[in-house]
């Protein structure tokens, strides 16, 4: 884990490397010179104490060199970290979208992957989106991390140099599942890649309705095959009976096409038995009528199916 | 004036006093000291319940995986632990507890400046502490955005972020209000003859403090009232689909925060300069330098916040200047931390509980200062920031800092405020603990964090399973630590043996006066003549 795998891990970790060695040779020696002051001047050893005066000298002395010293750590941090500002030219990028609670990665053909696919030894800058709360892009292999704001835009870039696959993490917290908000960087051979870029088809869902459910990331807490996540399962929703609390009150619904779109408008007015409120946001004015039928038609064409 | 039974002192502040009696006496009551227990009680309670709650959340990172409590309860147990053990307990902290106690008689004043209005700023706070208590329950569930609340998270969250804000809000008026005081009582009271370079350093030091009390809290108070507007009224100031800007919130939020780790740190810096020379028996080394650092820390301390803000997008050159500044502002502290060790050197010292909880503070402050040199330079902040290497950092600081200091202080004043003395050995056993258990949780924390653990994470990567296995076991025992020190205290200030007025042979004025201390503290007017480190 403590491996680097990318330009800027050899830079980053001496860097920790210089300002490690000196805080342990400060901790240790301070450390070692008061035991040593405690032992030989205990009470029992020493009754009685010996005034010293201040010393102008000494306070000039520790106060000038650890300046030197802290400045030098400043340079050596600015200077590692000068480069990972300055994206080359002729860097690959990668439109990176982190949302609550999953990544997206768009490459120039517009294809879409939950996957960063990367060659090996290319410059790559990732151009980064949010497009609800701050997000933060990180891959402790490669030492890198850099928030995506929503509004702003951000980027960051690097040289993968080691072949592998790799975490990727959030590190900004984003609410209920920010801890689980997780996806993979293969770094493979030019060949491989290039395989990879041309031939697998973009993966765009045939159905209209199945990707704004993924893209809206509405499929992060309610699953399509019946597992239970933050909230109740897609599958066998539609023209299913529904047992939903309104007002403290239980009742019973028949989840038709009004029934789903008051849940993707209004999510806390009836909240279905077993589940919290205040979980789903409200998407009035993010999800369009026109999306929010398409969603249904899924649903429906969903329930059309043989089991 | 020394008395040997000096519990039996009459006229003690501990006694009746005024019209009301036992637990009213106690609430109506303008003595400083009064006060400075009603906020020791309070602060008590409070770290009891954050210790428990990070207690909780170590239980359920114990194993990867779902143990105890879900997601959604683990994150609002962080984000009330990180409201109670800040806004509640380390910012008012030393300031409140025993700035209210012993700021006065360590310059030789009968009272704080406004005594009423130093009883209002405790109400404040219990105000404040209620409506935090509140937002805990009913609603849409507790607040979950972490203490930091930023936007536009805490804009969009549907809990009760509102109160909690409002909690944060009322709490700063409580801090100002207290650092209006000591300013004003620090220019206006200080005994015939102390002139400022006379003056101790722990009331230096709550002089520096009180003034970002001031200067800073209102900052974030308006940024506060603003994420209450955005949240009430739809008002875009930080959340962009309104039109506002999150950076801007971060800014705004950071420009106090940084401040107020200050606030926190400073008294505990004085109290350590107070022990180390008692219990040396020698004047204290560097007094000038010590006074300039705290001021430059106060000073230069504003001017850092944006360290947080590192990898947000923020401008190159920002992120440039922050990291220069934030280097700068380490310096002060290491000259105290010099200065410290100086004042042992050839000194005749007498190793107690109360000197072994202010020996932690030193090594563990050092841990934590050096460590924050990573996270001031561009390069390794931008791995470790946001990881558990600052969860760690900044418990080193804040808890192995503050806390231990507080920890010191308690023990080291508590003769004077209880006319008891505590129990040596269980005191001594009580700080084993506490400083292993210490150790245990939080250092692996920073291995942890090396390794790309990010923080406020509910459940993680096997990986990283070793270090959050060994830092859970700290926990349990920090927290048996930690009741074993409690124990001593309570049982002390009723079955110790009785305090003579100066049990360390300590220098400055609270030691002149029996304990515990009489009502308006001096029976005679002061006369300072001596500086108050002054060993023969
Ligand atoms: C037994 C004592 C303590 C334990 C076991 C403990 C444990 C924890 C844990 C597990 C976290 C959450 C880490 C994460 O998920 O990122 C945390 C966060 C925090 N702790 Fe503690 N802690 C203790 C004492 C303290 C003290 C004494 C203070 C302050 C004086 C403190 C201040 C904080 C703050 C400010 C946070 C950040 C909360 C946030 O991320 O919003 N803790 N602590
Ligand atoms: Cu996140
Ligand atoms: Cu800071």
């Amino acid at each position: 884990m403590f491996q680097g795998a990318s330009n800027f891990a050899k830079g980053v970790d001496s860097a920790f490397f210089f300002i490690f060695a000196i805080s342990i040779f400060f901790l240790v020696g301070l450390t070692i010179v008061m035991i040593w002051f405690m032992v030989h001047y205990n009470r029992k050893r020493h009754p009685k104490a010996e005034q010293i005066k201040d010393n102008m000298k000494l306070e000039v002395t520790w106060t000038v060199i650890p300046l030197i010293i802290v400045m030098l750590m400043f340079y050596y941090g600015y200077a590692v970290f000068k480069p990972m500002r300055q994206v080359p030219d002729d860097a690959m990028v990668v439109k990176v979208t982190g949302r609550m609670w999953n990544w997206s990665f768009e490459y120039a053909n517009g294809k879409i992957s939950n996957e960063l696919v990367l060659p090996v030894g290319k410059a790559v800058k990732l151009n980064l989106f949010s497009p609800d709360v701050i997000h933060s892009l990180y891959i402790p292999a490669f030492r890198i991390k850099e928030d995506m704001v929503p509004g702003k835009d951000n980027y960051m870039w690097f040289i993968p140099n080691i072949e592998g696959t790799y975490e990727i993490l959030c590190a900004e917290y984003c609410g209920l599942r920010h801890s689980f908000m997780e996806a993979k960087t293969r770094i493979v051979t030019e060949e491989e890649f290039q395989k990879w870029f041309a031939e697998e088809t973009p993966i765009v869902p045939e159905d209209k309705g199945l990707a704004i459910l993924q893209n809206n990331a509405c499929t992060s807490c309610h699953s399509l095959d019946g597992s239970k996540l933050v909230g109740p399962t897609f599958k066998g929703l539609f023209g299913s009976e529904r047992l939903v609390m309104e007002n403290g009150v239980e009742k019973t619904v028949t989840a038709d096409s009004t029934y789903i779109k008051r849940a993707i408008l209004e999510p806390d007015k009836e909240i279905v038995k077993g589940f919290a409120p205040g979980m789903m946001r409200a998407y009035d004015k993010v999800i369009t009528e026109d999306d929010i039928k398409a969603i249904v038609a899924y649903f429906e064409s969903q329930s059309k199916l043989p089991n | 004036m020394t008395s040997n039974n000096s519990a039996l002192h009459p006229g003690s502040y501990l006694d009746q006093q005024g019209k009301y009696k036992g637990i009213l006496g106690w609430l109506t009551s303008t003595d400083h000291k009064r006060i400075g227990i009603l906020y020791l009680m309070c602060i008590l309670v409070f770290f009891l319940v954050g210790v428990t709650l990070g207690g909780v959340m170590k239980l359920e990172l114990l194993r990867p995986g779902e143990q105890y409590i879900d997601a959604q309860t683990y994150n609002g147990f962080f984000t009330v632990h990180g409201i109670i053990m800040i806004f509640m307990v380390v910012i008012p902290g030393l300031a409140a507890v025993f700035g209210n106690f012993f700021l006065p008689i360590m310059i030789g004043a009968k009272d704080v400046a406004f005594p009423r209005l130093n009883l209002f700023s405790w109400y404040i706070y219990i105000v404040g502490a209620a409506i935090a208590v509140l937002s805990q329950f009913g609603g849409k569930g507790a607040p979950d955005t972490g203490w930091t609340f930023y936007a536009p998270y805490s804009i969009d969250s549907n809990t009760n972020v509102t109160t909690a804000v409002l909690a944060a809000f009322v709490l700063g008026f409580s801090s100002i209000l207290t650092g209006l005081n000591f300013i004003v009582t620090i220019h206006r009271m200080r005994a015939k003859g102390m002139t400022w370079f006379k003056m101790p350093l722990f009331p230096w030091s709550l002089y520096a403090t009180a003034w970002i009390q001031v200067l800073a809290t209102p900052i974030v108070g308006i940024t506060l009232l603003m994420v209450i507007a955005e949240r009430t009224f739809r008002i875009g100031f930080f959340d962009p689909s309104l039109g506002g800007d999150p950076i801007l919130y971060q800014h705004l939020f950071w420009i106090y925060s940084h401040p107020a780790v200050y606030i926190m740190i400073l008294p505990a810096m004085g109290v350590i300069t107070e022990i180390i020379p008692t219990f040396c028996q020698r004047k204290v080394f560097g007094y000038q330098a010590i006074v300039l650092s705290s001021l430059a820390i106060a000073g230069v301390g504003y001017l850092v916040w944006g360290h947080h803000m590192f990898t947000s997008g923020m401008s190159d050159f920002s992120r440039m200047a922050f990291s220069f500044l934030t280097f700068i502002v380490a310096i002060p502290s290491a000259i105290k931390v010099f200065n410290w060790i100086a004042t042992m050197y050839k000194g005749s010292i007498k190793i107690n509980t109360t000197f072994l909880y202010s020996i932690s503070f030193i090594f563990q402050f050092m841990i934590g200062g050096l460590t924050g040199l990573t996270l001031g330079a561009l390069a390794t902040n931008v791995h470790v920031h946001d990881t558990y290497y600052v969860v760690a950092h900044f418990h080193y600081i804040v808890f192995g800092g503050m806390g231990f200091a507080f920890f010191a202080a308690i023990h080291y004043w508590f003769p004077k405020m209880f006319g008891r003395m505590y129990n040596e050995k269980l005191g001594k056993i009580g700080w084993a603990i506490v400083f292993s258990g210490f150790t245990l949780l939080y250092f692996p924390m920073f291995i942890l964090g090396l390794q790309g653990m990010p923080r406020r994470y509910f459940d993680y990567l096997p990986e990283y399973s070793g270090g959050h296995f060994i830092s859970s076991i700290g926990a349990f025992v920090l927290i048996t630590g930690i009741i074993i020190m409690v124990y001593n205290l309570f049982r002390s200030a009723k079955k110790g043996e009785l305090a003579p007025a100066n049990p360390w042979d300590g220098r400055t004025l609270e030691w002149t006066i029996p304990s515990p201390p009489p009502l308006e503290n001096f029976d005679n007017e002061v006369v300072v003549t001596e500086h108050p480190y002054d060993y023969k």
